[in-house]
């Protein structure tokens, strides 16, 4: 088994290329550089596969997940902490979405940034994010996932920032820097947490553990030590994914290149909290509290994103609020319990977001520059391929049947459905966040393909986007359509080939029975229903073109985005700002720490300015100090002898 | 024989008479032959002890005192030469130049 026994092979081949690229492509011509940079992921996305193809052999005969220890990273008293890298199922799935969509966004990058400064950088940053995110995916225990978390953290805000002489730009790679922080603070505490429960972060060690303690499922309602950590946890992934209350960095991370926000913001990165959750799938069944917060967040989020994604003009930014909303699914999916649903939709939705984001891009592309919708319209003659690829991932979030969204949108409603801890409300609020999802995105194709011009057609010259951005297009658009069909058949009552495939790292596919399956056909038709809905009230809205209308009341807050972004100004920033300001600079630090600084090398001063006066230069002056010196030696070395004789005397 | 005492007492005598003279004097010749009474009167104790402690110590001691003295003889006289010639002068008040 070659492959298995060498995955370091897999994270290594795009940090070669990263190096290779960041050291020396400064100096090469673009095609040199594409070619390193293809070629590195490229070759991990082929290992990746002969990967899943050996752990299918592998598992056959030993039935667990493949882990191996390749060095000592970290060895203190009985802490351990390894480069140990573990393939299973779910390894699989996100490896295989990482190298493969990633593979296809490097290819469109070639074309999209071609004519862009930096092109090394951008592939030096694209490649190491690779290597990070690889990382995080293979890690066998919790430290070495938090490698993988902060790098991926790391390359985000370096892209995001990737136009770094526009402040907006470098002010939102610091904002998702920050906030992400925020929420990889809980991450450690939880991971502390871990370790002193289990004494191991080892994944297979910690879940072993769970089970040989024979640990009780906590209650609802109380907060035992399952559900701090699992709650420390999901604290990490609200930053890392984006859910409240720490979505605020993802929309603003849109100032990154477009092919960015597909890859990282969309299709990998901000999945990474849905698969640390899924990975800790055993703590969070241990816990039915955390579990339903991981819900209501999700739901939460869901919903509210997709409210702000309705009014946002930027055609990035509603996909960024999109995928924020969509993300949501997922939380929702992973606390009802349906973690293979999650993960489901965590792939489907790499493919069809990856999607929306690349065409999105071929279509600023195509008009030069212009991200604003109503700067837009009437396109869908002039870029055909960007229009039918965009169109096939609308149809496939929106989730009409047989596109992949349909399918594990299905799952997740249907697993909310059956939840037994205020599951219709859950399922309530997914179902409408469905239909806000199908009208903001049909609401995007209609101002952005249809309807009249609003650009300037004599100064514009639309084209439509080379071939090395559009065959990526056409590949994902097929990926949207054909990736959900490995759960296809549960819907006539045959088997969910996906679900069966995690079931080994879920712990057993409920299989539901045929009462749940008629229940769940209906469903399904309301998911449907629920899209058209969506669909039909989009195309009444902007057929004609609707003009950008005067801002009021409800329609003015969700503009605004409800104001979060103020409010958290007003409550976290500003005061935070005040204190360092006032506090911290003028009086911790130019006054405590300067004045001690300051006062010691004064002090020292004065204190040589009057000590310097002994210094006359004058030779026999210094042979009477040596000689006081000698006598004050003198007597403190006989003071036992003297002592009573001096005051013997005296008496 | 001559108690160790007086030997001491001798040693002390000229040893506090090299400081007088060291500090009290100007002439550097006089100041040289100060610092040498005091090294004597430090060899003289030396050899005294030796003498009552029956160890050789003291005599070797001595000896390296006596050396350490002829060389610092021979760099001093050298800086008092020169001393008198750029100065015309042996006084040792008026050797300041490296005084603020």
């Amino acid at each position: 088994m070659p492959i298995l026994e060498y995955l370091w092979i897999i994270p290594l081949l795009p940090l070669l290329g990263s190096a290779i690229n960041g050291l020396l492509g400064s100096k090469w011509p673009n095609k040199i550089v594409s070619w390193v940079a293809l070629g590195s992921t490229g070759l991990s996305f082929a290992c990746a596969l002969e990967a899943v193809r050996e752990f299918h052999g592998y598992y056959e005969a030993h039935h667990q997940a493949f882990v191996k220890p390749f060095f000592d990273w970290i060895v203190a008293g009985n802490f351990r902490a390894g480069f140990d890298l573990q393939f299973d199922q779910l390894t699989a799935v996100m490896a295989l979405v990482v190298t493969g969509v990633g593979f296809l966004i490097h290819i469109y990058s070639t074309g999209y940034m071609a004519h862009e400064g930096g092109y090394y950088r951008f592939f030096s940053y694209l490649n190491l994010f690779m290597f990070f995110m690889l990382i995080l995916v293979l890690a066998a225990n919790f430290a070495l996932l938090f490698v993988g978390w902060e790098g991926v953290g790391l390359c985000s805000y370096l892209l995001i920032g990737f136009y770094f002489l526009r402040q907006s730009a470098s002010d939102a790679g610091k904002k998702a820097f920050i906030v992400n922080r925020i929420g990889d603070f809980g991450f450690m505490l939880g991971m502390f947490l871990i370790f002193r429960t289990f004494q191991s972060l080892d994944f297979r060690t910690v879940f072993d553990e769970i089970a040989k303690r024979n640990m009780a499922v906590e209650p609802m309602g109380t907060l035992g030590i399952m559900t701090a950590i699992c709650l420390l946890l999901f604290m990490g992934a609200t930053g890392k994914s984006a859910q409240i209350p720490l979505y605020v960095w993802l929309p603003d991370a849109m100032e990154g290149p477009t092919p960015v926000s597909a890859l990282i913001h969309a299709a990998t990165m901000v999945t990474a909290g849905v698969y640390v959750v899924a990975r800790s799938n055993l703590l969070f069944t241990h816990t039915l509290t955390a579990m339903y917060v991981v819900a209501i967040i999700g739901c939460a989020t869901a919903f509210f994103a997709a409210t702000i994604g309705l009014l946002q003009s930027d055609i990035k930014r509603v996909l960024a609020y999109s995928t924020v909303s969509q993300l949501g699914y997922m939380f929702l999916a992973c606390g009802v319990g349906a973690f293979g649903a999650g993960i489901f939709h965590l792939m489907t939705h790499a493919f069809f977001k990856a999607l929306l984001f690349l065409s999105a891009g071929s279509v600023i592309h195509a008009i030069g520059g212009e991200q604003d919708m109503w700067g837009m319209g009437g396109l869908a003659s002039k870029i055909k391929v960007t229009f039918w690829c965009m169109l096939a991932g609308t149809i496939a979030i929106a989730g009409f049947i047989p596109f992949a969204g349909f399918f594990s949108k299905d799952a997740i409603l249907f697993a909310a459905f059956n939840y037994e801890y205020s599951g219709k409300v859950l399922y309530g609020v997914g179902l409408f966040a469905a239909i806000l999802t199908s009208f903001y995105m049909f609401r995007l194709i209609w101002l952005t393909f249809f309807t009249q011009p609003r650009y300037d057609e004599h100064h514009v010259h639309v084209h439509e986007s080379p071939k090395n951005m559009t065959v990526p297009l056409m590949i994902l658009a097929l990926l949207s359509l054909v990736g959900g069909w490995l759960a296809a058949p549960a819907l006539w009552g045959g088997r969910n080939y996906f679900a069966e495939f995690l079931a080994p790292v879920f712990g057993g596919a409920k299989v539901e029975g045929a009462e749940a399956h008629s229940l769940e056909l209906i469903l399904s038709g309301v998911a449907v229903a629920a899209a058209v809905v969506g669909l039909i009230v989009a195309w009444r809205m902007y057929r004609k073109g609707a003009k950008r209308g005067e801002m009021a009341g409800a329609y003015k807050v969700l503009y605004n985005k409800y104001y979060v972004d103020e409010f958290y100004q007003a409550t976290v920033i500003g005061p935070l700002v005040w204190l360092s300001r006032n506090l911290f600079w003028k009086v911790v630090d130019a006054g405590v720490i300067d004045g001690t600084v300051n006062g010691i090398a004064s002090g020292a001063t004065a204190v040589g300015d009057t000590v310097r006066h002994t210094q006359s230069g004058n030779t026999r002056s210094y042979a009477v100090w040596i000689l006081v010196g000698a006598i004050v030696i003198f007597a403190i070395i006989f003071w036992p002898i003297l002592h009573p004789v001096l005051v013997g005397g005296v008496r | 024989m001559v108690p160790t005492n007086h030997y001491l007492l001798l040693s002390a005598i000229l040893f506090g008479l090299g400081i007088v003279g060291f500090v009290f004097k100007r002439n550097i010749i006089t100041l040289f032959m100060s610092i040498e009474l005091m090294l004597n009167a430090v060899n003289l104790a030396f050899v005294a002890f030796s003498q009552s402690l029956g160890k050789p110590d003291g005599e070797v001691f001595v000896l390296f005192v006596i050396v350490v003295a002829a060389a610092e003889a021979a760099v001093g006289l050298g800086i008092i030469i020169l001393t008198a010639r750029n100065r015309r002068s042996l006084n040792v008040e008026r050797v300041d130049l490296l005084k603020l």
